[in-house]
């Protein structure tokens, strides 16, 4: 067992693949001799070599576009995009190609890439240094959305996304990187791409989280507990796309009440499915309307310190949202 | 009438007789093909037709300098001749064309002209103009990460150098002296748009600014084609880099069997390009230097037309996949690892 932050755990999981396997690498912007802008790659160059760890050109559509190349000869690499809000260019690539390979050719070529993504509103971030893009991957057959929270998931489901046959796009919330540690088993737990899971059981709401948010929830559903004997089950999707919509429906039907939270805009979000999933797999359970909370329909976090803070959900959010809840 | 030269081009080029007729073979086999396509569209048994016609000394020039299923292919929806040269069949295409279970690009999922075959290296492709050029530079990368001295032939239109994908993978290409061979046929249109409304300058020009060399060539002579490709597929083997080629061409048919190209094209242009048609060129090559005769000719040709007419009658008779087949086979599940 060592602790480590999640940034420190995705680092492991990179150099642990890469040691395994030779033919996983690491490609994108400044992730060479810099180690990443966030330092998650840092000294996996100096370990694996200028080819292995390569610093790619400002392109982000070559970056994707290649890591598909690549990995149809032979690679499994691991692309970094700098920032989700940087990923547009990319997008062709990763949802029109890496997703579709393999369905369009009948199953003869498939793409075990993994797109690593750092998103997510960190203060001063503003509306190109914050963004929650995760939706627009999240209605493409073909890809796999997974967004690990702790070091533990996120270290064993970089190894499960590295290992599978299909592409995964793999988002880190940058504010989470340094929060918190936690033990990591030595070579990382398993962790299976399309599996929730249940971080706190409770018996009378339950809380759909992921992200800084769910750090947020959490501490919120103990706030509960103490001070009003409500006891939240707070679940985390862990994979976005495909869901695993039997752990969520599950938490449901047994708590009957269904907060879903996350900071990406509400509006056509992966809350809005997990929601509507719910809503139709578990309506004669339901005790009341399935809620929902989220950033308002606004391009992202603001600049300055008091804009940002009237984007975000935040924790007195929820816990209004949690006691509306539990007056049904 | 030929120059008489000391020495023949193709004798320059050490292209013996049989290798000269299997590039005629491969140029009219995909002519033929395409020729077929049309009648069966015509017919009302083929939904949509997009055709290599006019581009055949462009792609089977290229295409015959790899080594089929060590080297990799990128084509673009007009290459059937390229794919034909590296061993796809009339058959394939026919499959393809009518949507059929044993189509081998897709299985009837995807429309013609998307190729695609694992055991070919042809890398499967799709609509999106220009995709396929940052694909391919991976995939060189992949060869000279592992110091193996395959190479990689990306293809495409004059209009897919428009976009950024193109230039982001010659940049990338030239960053790192990749084995990648960028072929562009010029065919003069983009659907409609003339190429003095898509390109500006030099396509071929363009290279070096990316710090590799850059050829333009006659696109309708199949040997000129076959010696820049040459060098560029040595030069890519030996590890030097890429090489641009900008095959300068002509689309003889409509963009598309959905489209009318009377809108916007004369027919006198179309009929002096077509006595610059590839095939016959070639052809008065062969028969001018001894290597064919007028029966000879005949004969390849009604071997090869055989051949499309049998390829017809299989994909005609050929059945659908199971409906279920369009809900299926969305993620792999083997080459997953450990
Ligand atoms: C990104 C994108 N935009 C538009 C189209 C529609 N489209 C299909 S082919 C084509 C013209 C391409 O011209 P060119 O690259 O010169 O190839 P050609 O058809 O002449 O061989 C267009 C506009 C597309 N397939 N992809
Ligand atoms: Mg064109």
């Amino acid at each position: 067992m060592t602790t480590k932050s999640l940034l420190q755990a995705i680092h492991d999981g990179l150099a642990g693949e890469m040691r395994a396997d030779e033919t996983v690498m690491v490609l994108g912007e400044d992730v060479g001799r810099a180690g990443g802008v966030f330092r998650v790659t840092e000294g996996l160059q100096e370990e694996f070599g200028e080819y292995r760890v390569m610093d790619t050109p400002l392109a982000e559509s070559l970056i994707a576009g290649a890591a598909i190349g690549l990995s149809v000869n032979g690679m499994r690499p691991v692309a970094e995009i700098q920032f989700a809000d940087f990923i547009p260019p990319a997008f062709d690539q990763i949802v029109s190609e890496a997703a579709r390979f393999y369905y369009r050719s009948g199953g003869a070529y498939y793409v075990p890439i993994t797109v690593r993504v750092p998103y997510g509103v960190v203060p001063g971030g503003a509306l190109y240094h914050s963004q929650s893009v995760e939706a627009w991957f999240c209605n493409t057959p073909g890809l796999k959305v997974v967004a690990p929270t702790y070091p533990a998931d996120a270290e064993g489901l970089l190894r499960s996304a590295i290992r599978d046959p299909n592409p995964v796009v793999f988002f880190e919330h940058k504010r989470c990187y340094r929060l918190l540690k936690e033990e990591v088993p030595e070579g990382g737990a398993v962790v299976p791409v399309g599996k929730a899971r249940i971080h706190r059981a409770g018996t009378d709401l339950t809380v759909v989280s992921y992200g800084f948010v769910l750090h947020q929830a959490l501490e919120v559903a103990e706030k509960l507990s103490t001070e009003h004997g409500v006891e939240a089950e707070v679940v985390e999707p862990l994979t976005l796309y495909p869901l695993d919509r039997g752990t969520i429906v599950d938490s449901a039907k047994k708590t009957g009440k269904v907060l879903v939270a996350s900071e990406a805009n509400l509006t056509g979000s992966v809350s809005a499915e997990i929601a509507a999933v719910v809503a139709r797999e578990a309506f004669e359970w339901l005790d009341a309307p399935v809620m929902r909370l989220g950033a308002p329909d606004v391009p992202t976090a603001p600049f300055a310190k008091p804009l940002l803070e009237s984007f975000m959900p935040g924790a007195e959010k929820i816990e209004a949202a949690l006691l509306e809840l539990a007056r049904y | 009438m030929a120059m008489k030269q000391t020495r023949s081009r193709h004798e320059a080029l050490a292209l013996g007789a049989e290798e000269l007729l299997k590039i005629y073979r491969h140029m009219l086999s995909a002519r033929r093909t395409d020729e077929r396509m049309w009648i069966l569209n015509r017919q009302g048994k083929a939904a949509f037709v997009v055709s290599c016609q006019g581009q055949e000394a462009a792609q089977v020039g290229a295409a015959y300098n790899l080594r089929p299923g060590h080297d990799y292919a990128y084509p673009y929806y007009r290459d059937a001749g390229i794919v034909m040269t590296l061993g796809m069949t009339a058959r394939d295409q026919l499959l393809s064309l009518m949507g059929k279970g044993e189509d081998p690009n897709s299985g009837g999922r995807q429309m013609p002209g998307h190729f695609s075959s694992r055991e070919l290296n042809i890398v499967t492709a799709s609509a999106p103009i220009g995709v396929q050029f940052p694909q391919a530079a991976g995939t060189a990368l992949a060869f000279k990460m592992r110091k193996e001295d395959g190479v990689v032939l990306a293809s495409g239109g004059e209009a897919s150098t428009s976009g950024g994908d193109w230039h982001e993978a010659m940049n990338f290409a030239g960053v790192h002296d990749l084995p990648v061979v960028f072929l562009v046929q010029n065919n003069v249109y983009s659907i409609s748009t003339p190429e003095p409304l898509q390109v500006a300058g030099s396509i071929a020009a363009r290279a070096e600014g990316y710090g590799f060399p850059g050829v333009a060539v006659d696109g309708n002579d199949v040997l000129a084609v076959y010696e820049v490709a040459r060098g560029a597929v040595e030069r890519a083997r030996r590890g030097e880099g890429p090489t641009l080629i900008e095959a300068k061409t002509y689309r003889l048919t409509g963009h598309s069997s959905d489209d009318d190209d009377r809108r916007y094209r004369e027919r006198e242009e179309i009929e002096e390009w077509r006595l610059k048609d590839p095939i016959p060129r070639f052809e008065r090559y062969l028969l001018e230097n001894g290597v064919l005769d007028e029966e000879g000719r005949d004969e390849i040709d009604g071997k090869v037309k055989a051949e499309v007419k049998e390829a017809s009658d299989y994909a005609e008779n050929a059945p659908f996949a199971e409906s279920g087949f369009a809900l299926e086979g969305v993620y792999a599940v083997v080459g997953g690892k450990r």
